[in-house]
């Protein structure tokens, strides 16, 4: 049996465990043994974005210390860590030759949980079901910092009794940004407000997505609107059966 | 006023807001289609980024033969270092002129003389500089400088013209956009004939033949270039180009990310003045500035990815932060994402390196950059380089890191981060919800919600399970033997 360590990142751990539990679903029903290095914390994104490289660095140091010396691929439901991983780490580590090599075998192991499914193992319909209109939306880190546009849209299209609706300015940024929507509140605002607007015109009661990070701010700003429209994560609607 | 004032003040602009998501709406249609329009268009931008990049790996060497090839067709080259050395020869070469009687400067769009505030400098010693391109005119009039650094006057819209034209023209109130231009180019053409001195930019300089490139849409880079009997073009240095064949593939891109056209209405191709007996027009004298002004800095640091960057504004036309901000807001020179690197590479972190924080890191700049900028990775550079210089731009962002860092290091470090932020958010919730974050993560709660956290982490409830899979295992093990 093919084991996968799973990284469950830490807005994943604290806020939606049922978002890790339906992605360790998906996975095992796919015959894997998943495996959750118990040590784990944060990947370093929010000190590296920010711009504090020697906070951030301690951060990646430990996720290293535990990743390293596991076997098999590192899967995550999340492609804004798995983008920090595979080319924030090696930046970080750009002039320390050995953890270098240690990231960037690491980041070699990385997935982000779609595309895993999609480009490492080759399965397009995990026999999810899901009746009713779901929408994408594509997070920045995953559709560029990954480069991923159709691996979501793929395991979507095979869930069946979903219709799948288009939503109306998809790639436009979501307005997050980690911190960028704490200090610069005003404009992440403006930015949600616009992708709260489209998916109003989708009218699709759930969106999907692939990131904690957009998950949390577009339904923190559909809650606060009282607009009863979701966004759930990919792993919630393939787990469904 | 601060950075974020100048976002406040952005926001709460109307006119501004319409503008901006006009200009959002079509340059992205427009930029779209002339892309999937060109052939091969992946395959000639990997050209033209590897143009810009050999152009820049063996700079020395391609300024040299342009300076050599400039010469040899009767121009000619001075080299500025700083600002004040390119205005100061710009000053020497007008008042050398001893033919040189009227005042007056026509100028053609030009982002390096307002780099290097070379307006100021002229007006200071006592000339009139009149920008003759028609966004570069109402500016000028507004005493603004340039809102965006393709679309100059894109933050106004057609009735802000009108009024400034009723002021200043003394035209009669209207919003007819043909009689705003023929009033523009009437008070325009008068400048063109009086003036002595011309001035303007150059897209591409192209070394093997000499040849100044100017891309306008106007004819009006023409006329400054030709009417009046001194032509002084000002260049970056960055924007050499090996050969004319190079300088065709960069057309290719520059005008359709730029404004989505196949090719600019006026590509003039300006090889050296007038020849005296067979040219009926062109400048007596061409004069070309080449200007560092810290770009050989750049180079060498880890900014130096920006230097290939050819202007076109793409990144701006994208960004969802200048369209809700606009260019001034970022009151540098160069606005917009890519001018959130420019700024700081070339004026410094201290003063710049804030605007980097103006950036969800979305990565939409870097998919339509023509020549595939990374500008994203270098925000990062630049945010890490102002807080090394200062400390960085919120007092409570450095300790709350270093606590971060320290919390995120060890299991028993996160465990208590996560008792802490499940306690604090169970307290404030209700219904699972917090309304009003305190202290600086507040921002969040101006128009968010924020989710308490989950009664079991995932960590936790993974464990149980395993448990439960275990004993369930062991059961069955035990019932078959
Ligand atoms: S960074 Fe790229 S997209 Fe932006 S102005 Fe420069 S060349 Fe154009």
């Amino acid at each position: 049996m093919k084991t996968v360590q799973l990284f469950i990142t830490c807005i994943l751990d604290a806020l939606y465990p049922e978002i890790g539990e339906a992605a360790v679903t998906v996975l095992e029903r796919l015959g894997l043994r998943v495996e959750f290095p118990a040590a784990q914390t944060c990947c370093g994104q929010p000190g590296y974005n920010a711009g504090y490289r020697a906070e951030a660095r301690w951060v990646a140091l430990h996720f290293l210390d535990v990743f390293a010396e596991t076997d098999g691929p590192i899967v995550t439901p999340s492609g804004s860590c798995a983008a920090m991983i595979k080319h924030g780490y090696p930046d970080l580590f750009a002039d320390d030759p050995l953890n270098l090599l240690r990231a960037k075998a690491v980041a070699a192991r990385t997935f982000e949980f779609s595309q895993y499914l999609v480009r490492q193992l080759g399965v397009t319909d995990v026999g999810a079901r899901h009746d009713g209109v779901l929408t994408y939306h594509p997070s920045c880190h995953l559709l560029r910092g990954l480069n991923e546009r159709e691996a979501p849209l793929t395991l979507l299209r095979h869930v069946r009794g979903a219709t799948l609706v288009e939503l109306p300015g998809a790639e436009e940024c979501c307005g997050f940004g980690g911190l960028f929507s704490v200090k610069m509140a005003d404009v992440s605002s403006e930015i949600l407000a616009r992708k709260m607007s489209n998916l109003g015109v989708s009218a699709a009661p759930l969106a999907v997505t692939c990131d904690a990070g957009c998950l949390t701010h577009i339904n923190g700003g559909l809650h606060r609107a009282g607009v009863s429209q979701r966004v759930i994560h990919l792993a919630e609607i393939l787990a469904k059966q | 006023m601060s950075f974020s004032s100048r976002i406040t003040t952005a926001l709460a602009d109307s006119n501004l807001q319409v503008a901006l998501d006009g200009n959002f709406e079509r340059s992205r249609t427009q930029r779209m289609n002339a892309m999937a329009a060109l052939p091969n268009a992946d395959l000639v931008r990997d050209r033209a980024r590897a143009i810009r990049i050999e152009a820049l790996s063996r700079l020395d060497t391609y300024l040299l033969q342009l300076e050599a090839a400039v010469q040899a067709r009767g121009g000619v080259v001075h080299w500025a270092a700083t600002a004040a050395d390119a205005n100061r020869i710009v000053l020497e070469i007008v008042q050398r002129k001893g033919d040189v009687t009227s005042p007056l400067v026509a100028k053609s769009k030009s982002m390096v003389s307002e780099e290097i505030g070379l307006n100021a400098a002229l007006e200071k010693a006592g000339l009139r500089v009149v920008e003759t391109d028609l966004g570069e005119y109402i500016v000028q009039l507004r005493g603004e400088r340039p809102s965006h650094i393709v679309a100059t006057a894109i933050h106004l819209r057609r009735s802000d013209v009108a009024t400034l034209f009723e002021k200043h023209l003394g035209l009669p109130r209207t919003d007819d956009i043909p009689t705003l231009t023929a009033a523009a180019r009437k008070a325009l053409r008068e400048v063109f004939v009086k003036a002595d001195i011309g001035i303007s930019g150059v897209n591409f300089g192209v070394a093997e033949s000499g040849t100044l490139c100017l891309v306008t849409n106007e004819g009006n880079g023409r006329l400054c270039t030709t009417l009046p009997k001194v032509h002084i073009a000002l260049m970056g240095i960055e924007r050499v180009v090996p050969t004319l064949a190079d300088l065709e593939i960069m057309l290719r891109v520059l005008a359709r990310s730029a404004t989505g056209q196949k090719i600019t209405g006026y590509t003039n191709l300006l090889t050296g003045p007038r020849r005296r007996r067979d040219e009926p027009d062109g400048p007596d004298e061409l004069h070309l500035i080449l200007v560092d002004n810290g770009r050989s800095r750049v180079l060498g640091s880890e900014l130096a990815e920006s230097l290939l960057c050819i202007r076109c504004g793409a990144c701006l036309n994208i960004c969802p932060v200048y369209r809700e901000i606009g260019g001034h807001a970022y009151d540098a020179v160069y606005p917009g994402p890519i001018g959130a690197v420019v700024a700081p590479a070339l004026g410094g972190f201290t003063e710049f390196g804030e605007l980097a924080g103006a950036s969800s890191l979305c990565g939409a700049c870097q998919e339509v950059c023509p020549v595939r900028i990374d500008i994203p990775t270098m925000l990062l550079k630049v945010r890490s380089a102002h807080v090394e210089e200062t400390g960085g731009d919120a007092a409570w962002l450095g300790p709350a890191m270093k606590l971060w860092s320290f919390a995120m290091r060890s299991l028993p470090g996160y465990r208590l981060s996560l008792w802490l932020g499940r306690l604090g958010t169970r307290l404030l919730a209700r219904n699972g919800w917090v309304r009003r974050l305190p202290g600086p993560p507040g921002g969040w709660t101006q128009s968010r919600d924020f989710p308490a956290l989950a009664r079991k982490s995932f960590r936790a409830r993974f464990v149980e399970r395993q448990t439960t899979d275990d004993r369930r295992q062991t059961m069955d093990d035990k019932r078959k033997t």
